[in-house]
């Protein structure tokens, strides 16, 4: 079984994904992961997950091309350039 | 020689020797997290003979390297479980387990010891062996019903308290663990 493991490096700091073992079951899974991810102090905890037990989502539907949800949704970089060719300036890295 | 000094050996040439042992098995375990995990434990076993001959070393006015690589095979006190080669890995585990337990009572009685430096150090080791023993557990609760590992048990079980001799299988062990040692003068600074 593989089992991913997350690990914090100092408290009060998110978990962030520190790689994956493969282990029989979760004391293997435990010996391993501390092995690996906790023996030289690098870490403070780790969170070990059974891959299999990790919803993982990666459609993310948008069929109408409503790009105004996004943060991308208003390109700025084209009106500026009219803007600024209308005003006679360059871009700043230009001058 | 004193009785602690004495002791102090015998309990340090365990763990070197099964400390070279155990790494024997880097690179080549059965899979990638267990040559890790196990190559880990032969460096703690390492460790531990180093700061025991440390302390022999101030008693006997001598180092820890003097007393971990200048000695003839026959002066070692490390008892014969710890010398055999075992390329199998279901007798590796047999010995890991019987090693375990048989130190997590020597390690009890020594903490307890009216010996302040002997008692300091052995919980120290201690707390680094119950790492040890959980990987010996583990793999006894995975093994515990193939008769290969059972058999293996049994027939190591009597070489964990005999130590009035040594095995074949020290001597040329001992001849590669010092053969670097001894290609030079003695005395060299490394």
């Amino acid at each position: 079984m593989i089992y991913e493991v997350f690990r914090q490096e100092r408290k009060g700091q998110a978990f962030q994904h520190a790689g994956s073992i493969e282990a029989a079951d979760e004391r293997f899974a435990e010996a391993y992961a501390r092995e690996q991810y906790g023996r030289r102090g690098e870490s403070v905890a780790l969170w070990v997950v059974e891959r299999g037990s990790i919803m993982r989502i990666d459609e993310f539907v948008d069929e109408l091309n409503r790009n105004y949800h996004r943060v991308d949704g208003y390109p700025l970089k084209e009106k500026l350039k009219e803007a600024r060719e209308r005003a006679g300036t360059a871009a700043p890295r230009d001058r | 020689m004193s009785e602690r000094a004495q002791l102090l050996l015998e309990i340090a040439d365990d763990e070197l020797i099964l400390g070279w042992r155990d790494s024997e098995w880097t690179g080549i375990a059965p899979f990638l997290e267990e040559d890790v995990a196990f190559s880990s434990i032969a460096q703690n076993e390492i460790g531990h003979a180093r700061a025991l001959y440390e302390l022999a070393a101030r008693d006997l006015g001598t180092t820890a390297d003097a007393l971990a690589f200048d000695r003839k095979p026959e002066e070692y006190r490390c008892c014969e479980l710890v010398e055999l080669r075992l390329p199998e890995w279901e007798r590796t585990i047999a010995r890991h387990v019987l090693y375990e337990q048989a130190d997590a009572e020597r390690l009890e009685l020594l903490k307890a010891s009216d010996d302040a430096e002997v008692a300091g150090l052995a919980a120290k080791i201690d707390r680094e062996e119950a790492y040890h023993r959980l990987h010996a557990e583990m793999w006894h609760g995975r093994l515990k019903d193939e008769p290969r590992y059972v058999e293996a048990l049994e027939e190591l079980r009597p070489l964990v308290d005999r130590r009035d001799g040594h095995t074949p299988e020290l001597a040329p062990l001992w001849e590669e663990m010092t053969s670097v040692r001894r290609s030079q003068p003695a005395g060299t600074v490394w």
